[in-house]
Protein backbone atom coordinates (compact mmCIF):
# COMPACT_ATOMS: atom_id res chain seq x y z
CA UNK A 1 0.00 0.00 0.00
CA UNK A 2 2.73 2.45 0.98
CA UNK A 3 4.69 1.59 -2.12
CA UNK A 4 1.67 2.26 -4.34
CA UNK A 5 1.05 5.63 -2.68
CA UNK A 6 4.73 6.49 -2.98
CA UNK A 7 4.77 5.53 -6.64
CA UNK A 8 1.73 7.70 -7.35
CA UNK A 9 3.23 10.68 -5.53
CA UNK A 10 6.49 10.19 -7.40
CA UNK A 11 4.66 10.12 -10.74
CA UNK A 12 2.76 13.31 -9.81
CA UNK A 13 6.03 15.01 -8.90
CA UNK A 14 7.71 13.93 -12.15
CA UNK A 15 4.70 15.08 -14.18
CA UNK A 16 4.75 18.44 -12.38
CA UNK A 17 8.45 18.99 -13.00
CA UNK A 18 8.25 17.97 -16.68
CA UNK A 19 5.24 20.25 -17.21
CA UNK A 20 7.04 23.18 -15.61
CA UNK A 21 10.11 22.62 -17.75
CA UNK A 22 7.96 22.47 -20.91
CA UNK A 23 6.03 25.61 -19.93
CA UNK A 24 9.13 27.73 -19.31
CA UNK A 25 9.34 30.72 -21.62
CA UNK A 26 11.88 30.57 -24.48
CA UNK A 27 15.44 31.58 -23.77
CA UNK A 28 16.37 35.12 -24.82
CA UNK A 29 12.85 36.58 -24.74
CA UNK A 30 12.35 38.32 -21.39
CA UNK A 31 8.79 38.00 -20.11
CA UNK A 32 8.67 41.60 -18.88
CA UNK A 33 10.00 45.07 -19.67
CA UNK A 34 11.47 45.46 -16.17
CA UNK A 35 15.10 45.20 -17.27
CA UNK A 36 14.71 47.74 -20.06
CA UNK A 37 12.96 50.10 -17.66
CA UNK A 38 15.75 49.83 -15.08
CA UNK A 39 18.53 50.27 -17.65
CA UNK A 40 16.89 53.37 -19.10
CA UNK A 41 15.69 55.09 -15.91
CA UNK A 42 18.03 54.01 -13.12
CA UNK A 43 20.50 56.87 -13.56
CA UNK A 44 17.78 59.50 -13.59
CA UNK A 45 15.71 58.05 -10.74
CA UNK A 46 18.42 57.03 -8.29
CA UNK A 47 21.36 59.14 -9.48
CA UNK A 48 23.62 56.09 -9.68
CA UNK A 49 26.09 55.40 -12.45
CA UNK A 50 26.34 51.84 -11.15
CA UNK A 51 23.00 50.37 -12.13
CA UNK A 52 23.72 47.16 -10.22
CA UNK A 53 24.07 49.17 -7.00
CA UNK A 54 20.81 50.96 -7.71
CA UNK A 55 19.05 47.61 -8.14
CA UNK A 56 20.62 46.09 -5.04
CA UNK A 57 20.05 49.03 -2.70
CA UNK A 58 17.02 50.77 -4.18
CA UNK A 59 14.74 48.76 -6.48
CA UNK A 60 15.32 45.48 -4.61
CA UNK A 61 16.34 46.95 -1.26
CA UNK A 62 14.17 44.54 0.71
CA UNK A 63 16.27 41.62 -0.55
CA UNK A 64 19.41 43.35 0.66
CA UNK A 65 17.80 43.87 4.05
CA UNK A 66 17.16 40.13 4.25
CA UNK A 67 20.74 39.44 3.19
CA UNK A 68 22.03 41.73 5.93
CA UNK A 69 19.77 39.98 8.43
CA UNK A 70 21.19 36.61 7.39
CA UNK A 71 24.73 37.89 7.94
CA UNK A 72 23.76 39.34 11.32
CA UNK A 73 22.16 36.06 12.40
CA UNK A 74 25.18 34.05 11.25
CA UNK A 75 27.61 36.24 13.19
CA UNK A 76 25.42 36.11 16.29
CA UNK A 77 25.20 32.34 16.08
CA UNK A 78 28.94 31.86 15.62
CA UNK A 79 29.79 34.17 18.51
CA UNK A 80 27.22 32.44 20.73
CA UNK A 81 28.30 28.90 19.89
CA UNK A 82 32.08 29.27 19.86
CA UNK A 83 32.54 30.19 23.49
CA UNK A 84 35.06 28.32 25.58
CA UNK A 85 33.85 25.94 28.24
CA UNK A 86 34.97 27.88 31.27
CA UNK A 87 32.26 30.54 31.14
CA UNK A 88 29.60 27.84 31.22
CA UNK A 89 31.12 26.29 34.31
CA UNK A 90 31.30 29.63 36.10
CA UNK A 91 27.61 30.26 35.59
CA UNK A 92 26.33 26.84 36.61
CA UNK B 1 53.62 33.25 13.93
CA UNK B 2 55.51 33.23 10.65
CA UNK B 3 59.03 34.47 9.87
CA UNK B 4 60.15 38.05 10.21
CA UNK B 5 60.10 38.60 6.41
CA UNK B 6 56.43 37.63 6.17
CA UNK B 7 55.52 39.76 9.19
CA UNK B 8 57.26 42.85 7.78
CA UNK B 9 55.66 42.46 4.35
CA UNK B 10 52.22 41.97 5.90
CA UNK B 11 52.77 45.04 8.05
CA UNK B 12 53.46 47.18 4.98
CA UNK B 13 50.79 45.57 2.80
CA UNK B 14 47.87 45.98 5.20
CA UNK B 15 47.79 49.74 4.53
CA UNK B 16 47.21 49.22 0.79
CA UNK B 17 44.59 46.54 1.45
CA UNK B 18 42.70 48.89 3.78
CA UNK B 19 42.88 51.80 1.29
CA UNK B 20 41.65 49.59 -1.56
CA UNK B 21 38.80 48.23 0.54
CA UNK B 22 37.73 51.72 1.59
CA UNK B 23 37.88 52.82 -2.05
CA UNK B 24 35.65 49.95 -3.15
CA UNK B 25 33.15 50.75 -0.37
CA UNK B 26 33.10 54.51 -0.91
CA UNK B 27 32.79 54.32 -4.71
CA UNK B 28 30.15 51.60 -4.70
CA UNK B 29 27.71 53.86 -6.54
CA UNK B 30 30.19 54.65 -9.35
CA UNK B 31 32.33 51.58 -10.00
CA UNK B 32 31.80 47.83 -9.62
CA UNK B 33 31.80 46.80 -5.98
CA UNK B 34 30.04 48.11 -2.94
CA UNK B 35 29.62 47.48 0.74
CA UNK B 36 29.75 43.69 0.73
CA UNK B 37 32.69 43.43 -1.67
CA UNK B 38 34.80 46.16 -0.09
CA UNK B 39 34.13 44.75 3.36
CA UNK B 40 35.31 41.35 2.16
CA UNK B 41 38.51 42.99 0.83
CA UNK B 42 39.23 44.55 4.24
CA UNK B 43 38.48 41.27 6.02
CA UNK B 44 40.96 39.53 3.71
CA UNK B 45 43.54 41.99 5.05
CA UNK B 46 42.58 41.03 8.60
CA UNK B 47 42.98 37.36 7.68
CA UNK B 48 46.42 38.16 6.25
CA UNK B 49 47.40 39.70 9.59
CA UNK B 50 46.01 36.64 11.37
CA UNK B 51 48.16 34.34 9.23
CA UNK B 52 51.33 36.43 9.47
CA UNK B 53 51.06 37.11 13.19
CA UNK B 54 48.87 34.93 15.38
CA UNK B 55 45.24 35.09 16.35
CA UNK B 56 46.31 35.53 19.98
CA UNK B 57 47.99 38.83 19.04
CA UNK B 58 44.92 40.05 17.19
CA UNK B 59 42.42 39.22 19.90
CA UNK B 60 43.91 41.93 22.12
CA UNK B 61 42.96 44.67 19.64
CA UNK B 62 39.85 43.14 18.03
CA UNK B 63 37.57 42.88 21.05
CA UNK B 64 34.14 41.30 20.88
CA UNK B 65 32.51 44.43 22.31
CA UNK B 66 34.01 46.72 19.62
CA UNK B 67 33.06 44.37 16.77
CA UNK B 68 29.54 43.90 18.10
CA UNK B 69 29.01 47.65 18.41
CA UNK B 70 30.34 48.21 14.87
CA UNK B 71 28.11 45.55 13.37
CA UNK B 72 24.99 46.70 15.21
CA UNK B 73 25.67 50.32 14.21
CA UNK B 74 25.94 49.34 10.55
CA UNK B 75 22.72 47.33 10.67
CA UNK B 76 20.87 50.14 12.48
CA UNK B 77 22.04 52.81 10.00
CA UNK B 78 20.98 50.58 7.09
CA UNK B 79 17.53 49.92 8.53
CA UNK B 80 17.12 53.57 9.55
CA UNK B 81 17.92 54.76 6.02
CA UNK B 82 15.40 52.27 4.69
CA UNK B 83 12.72 53.48 7.11
CA UNK B 84 13.56 57.16 6.43
CA UNK B 85 12.10 56.82 2.94
CA UNK B 86 8.84 55.51 4.36
CA UNK B 87 7.13 58.82 3.51
CA UNK B 88 6.84 57.46 -0.03
CA UNK B 89 7.66 53.76 0.10
CA UNK B 90 10.03 51.53 2.04
CA UNK B 91 13.60 51.95 0.65
CA UNK B 92 12.65 55.15 -1.21
CA UNK B 93 15.73 57.08 -2.33
CA UNK B 94 14.75 60.34 -0.64
CA UNK B 95 18.14 62.08 -0.99
CA UNK B 96 18.03 62.42 -4.80
CA UNK B 97 17.80 66.14 -5.63
CA UNK B 98 19.05 67.34 -2.23
CA UNK B 99 22.54 68.84 -1.63
CA UNK B 100 23.75 65.66 0.13
CA UNK B 101 24.69 63.06 -2.51
CA UNK B 102 21.81 64.43 -4.55
CA UNK B 103 23.26 65.34 -7.96
CA UNK B 104 21.75 63.50 -10.91
CA UNK B 105 24.20 62.28 -13.58
CA UNK B 106 23.33 62.47 -17.29
CA UNK B 107 21.85 59.28 -18.72
CA UNK B 108 24.38 57.12 -20.55
CA UNK B 109 28.14 56.97 -20.22
CA UNK B 110 29.65 59.77 -18.14
CA UNK B 111 32.83 60.21 -16.09
CA UNK B 112 30.95 60.02 -12.80
CA UNK B 113 30.46 62.44 -9.93
CA UNK B 114 31.06 61.39 -6.33
CA UNK B 115 28.12 63.43 -4.96
CA UNK B 116 25.47 61.35 -6.70
CA UNK B 117 23.44 58.36 -5.68
CA UNK B 118 21.18 59.58 -2.87
CA UNK B 119 21.10 57.15 0.06
CA UNK B 120 23.06 54.46 -1.76
CA UNK B 121 26.60 55.66 -0.80
CA UNK B 122 25.46 55.91 2.83
CA UNK B 123 23.94 52.43 2.66
CA UNK B 124 27.20 51.14 1.16
CA UNK B 125 29.12 52.62 4.09
CA UNK B 126 26.71 51.06 6.60
CA UNK B 127 26.83 47.64 4.93
CA UNK B 128 30.63 47.89 4.67
CA UNK B 129 30.95 48.59 8.40
CA UNK B 130 28.65 45.66 9.12
CA UNK B 131 30.48 43.21 6.87
CA UNK B 132 33.93 44.22 8.17
CA UNK B 133 32.92 43.80 11.81
CA UNK B 134 30.83 40.67 11.29
CA UNK B 135 33.23 38.69 9.13
CA UNK B 136 36.24 39.70 11.27
CA UNK B 137 34.42 38.47 14.36
CA UNK B 138 33.48 35.17 12.67
CA UNK B 139 36.98 34.49 11.34
CA UNK B 140 38.65 35.44 14.61
CA UNK B 141 36.23 33.35 16.69
CA UNK B 142 36.76 30.32 14.42
CA UNK B 143 40.55 30.68 14.49
CA UNK B 144 40.60 31.04 18.27
CA UNK B 145 38.16 28.16 18.75
CA UNK B 146 40.50 25.85 16.82
CA UNK B 147 43.11 26.54 19.55
CA UNK B 148 40.64 26.06 22.40
CA UNK B 149 40.38 29.75 23.23
CA UNK B 150 37.64 32.31 22.83
CA UNK B 151 37.31 35.86 21.57
CA UNK B 152 37.91 38.43 24.32
CA UNK B 153 35.09 40.61 25.51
Amino acid sequence: MRRVVGLILWLVLVAFLVTVVLLIHPFGYPPSDMDDYIIENAQEETGNNNVVASVVFDYRGLDTLGEATILFTAVTGVLLLLRAEKRKEENS
Amino acid sequence: MLSKIVRTVANQLILFVLVFGLYVIAHGHLTPGGGFQGGAVIVSGVVMLMVAFSSQDLKKSLRERLLTIMESTGALIFAALAFAGLGTVFFYNFLVGTPIFGRIPPTGSNPGDFWTGGVIPLMNLAVGLKVVAGLSAVVLALALFARGEEIEE
